[in-house]
């Protein structure tokens, strides 16, 4: 049963390190170049900040994932996991909040602001943009469940009988 | 201060913070202050409206006049900010209430976990919705040139002096929750090691 429990976490982890790395990566290799009316325009995502942060934040969540996985099960370093994790899924958090709140403008644009909308110009930047955010909506699911499942494990919070 | 054996880390800070008097009136301060500064930025951001009028062009010599306004609601991004820091202000409020009026309720031994669970969720909810603002109105001030989206904190500068205002109140609110969920952990961790045996290594 514990030996079943280990392999599951482990193998949790590793799909969450896959899909923060893959976020991370599909959000970076987002380019598009067209011309539009004469002008040539091109749209990275390093244009805004908030696509910045959020390959940032994908990429040190995946380093840390993956020096993670090497940790032995029987440390006592799991209760430091449980702090490391908490924050790691509030960087998540904000990071997807923020990119889901500009890519939003680039898709409705903002009629009130002047602000129109770019995802018909560039239609594959978007769709590459809108599967980067799926993924790390994914990402950040799992790294809650994980989290929750370290805080279960390290600190016992409904405090169950032990057997 | 060098730890026993078999002593932990969460014992040895629970033990140097052992005056309860203390204890339970920081944490009633900072849940104070959390709700201070969460119920100030819902407020500032809620009631942030400017009304500008241009000039846009003269026929004759009658001027045109456009009268445009800024609303919060105008951005998905602020309603979220609006809705988040007013579900901390509730949160913090309530459990204000819970920690002067509730010791006699029975909680069946969940009140510690409860607390905890909820404090971890309104930090990631409040983290959320300030990370969000802040880079609408980074959009707002600076624009974005690749995008051809202008700024607009150049015409409606009070808009944008109360959102960063609203923004800064909303971060304070983030610090705050982060310090009383590390508490609420911290006396979690307690209850469970004195209630329970001990389960260091599993």
């Amino acid at each position: 049963m514990a030996e079943s429990k280990r392999i599951f976490t482990f193998l949790l982890r590793f799909i969450a390190f896959c899909t923060t790395l893959s976020a991370a990566i599909i959000m970076a290799s987002s380019r598009e170049k067209t011309t539009v009316l004469a002008l040539s325009v091109e749209a990275k995502y390093s244009d805004t900040p908030a696509f910045k942060y959020f390959v940032i934040v994908n990429a040190i969540v995946s380093i840390y994932g993956f020096l993670i996985l090497f940790l032995p099960s029987k440390s006592q370093l799991w209760r430091l996991v449980v702090a490391l994790d908490a924050v790691f899924t509030m960087l998540l958090t904000s990071s997807i909040s923020a990119a889901l709140a500009i890519a939003y403008v680039g898709k409705e644009g903002n009629p009130n602001a002047g602000w129109l909308p770019i995802c018909d110009q560039v239609r594959k930047y978007c769709n590459q943009v809108k599967g980067a955010l799926i993924v790390g909506f994914i990402s950040l699911i799992l790294y809650i469940l994980l989290f929750l499942y370290s805080v279960h494990k390290a600190l016992n919070p409904l405090l169950l009988e032990k057997s | 201060m060098a730890l026993q054996s078999g002593e932990t880390l969460a014992m040895l800070v629970g033990n140097i913070w052992s005056k309860p008097r203390s204890r339970y009136w920081t944490l009633l301060g900072l849940r104070l202050l959390a709700f201070l500064a969460a119920a100030a930025a819902t407020l500032v951001m809620a009631l942030n409206k400017q009304t500008k009028t241009f000039v846009v062009g003269t026929i004759g010599t009658t001027p045109l006049k456009l009268t445009l306004t800024a609303k919060f609601q105008h951005t998905p991004a602020f309603v979220f900010f609006v809705i988040a820091n007013g579900l901390v202000c509730m949160h913090n409020l309530v459990m204000i209430m819970v920690d002067l009026v509730g010791s006699k309720f029975d909680y069946k031994g969940l009140r510690f976990p409860m607390v905890a669970i909820l404090d971890m969720l309104n930090v990631a909810l409040v983290s959320g919705g300030a990370n969000a603002a802040a880079f609408m109105a980074e959009l707002g001030k600076n624009g974005n040139s690749h995008a051809r989206w202008d700024k607009i904190c150049d015409k409606f500068g009070a808009y944008c002096d109360r959102g960063g205002g609203a923004l800064i109140a909303s971060f304070l609110a983030l610090a705050f929750m982060l310090l009383i969920s590390f508490i609420s952990i911290l006396k979690l961790v307690n209850s469970s090691s004195h209630c329970s045996v001990s389960h260091n290594n599993n």
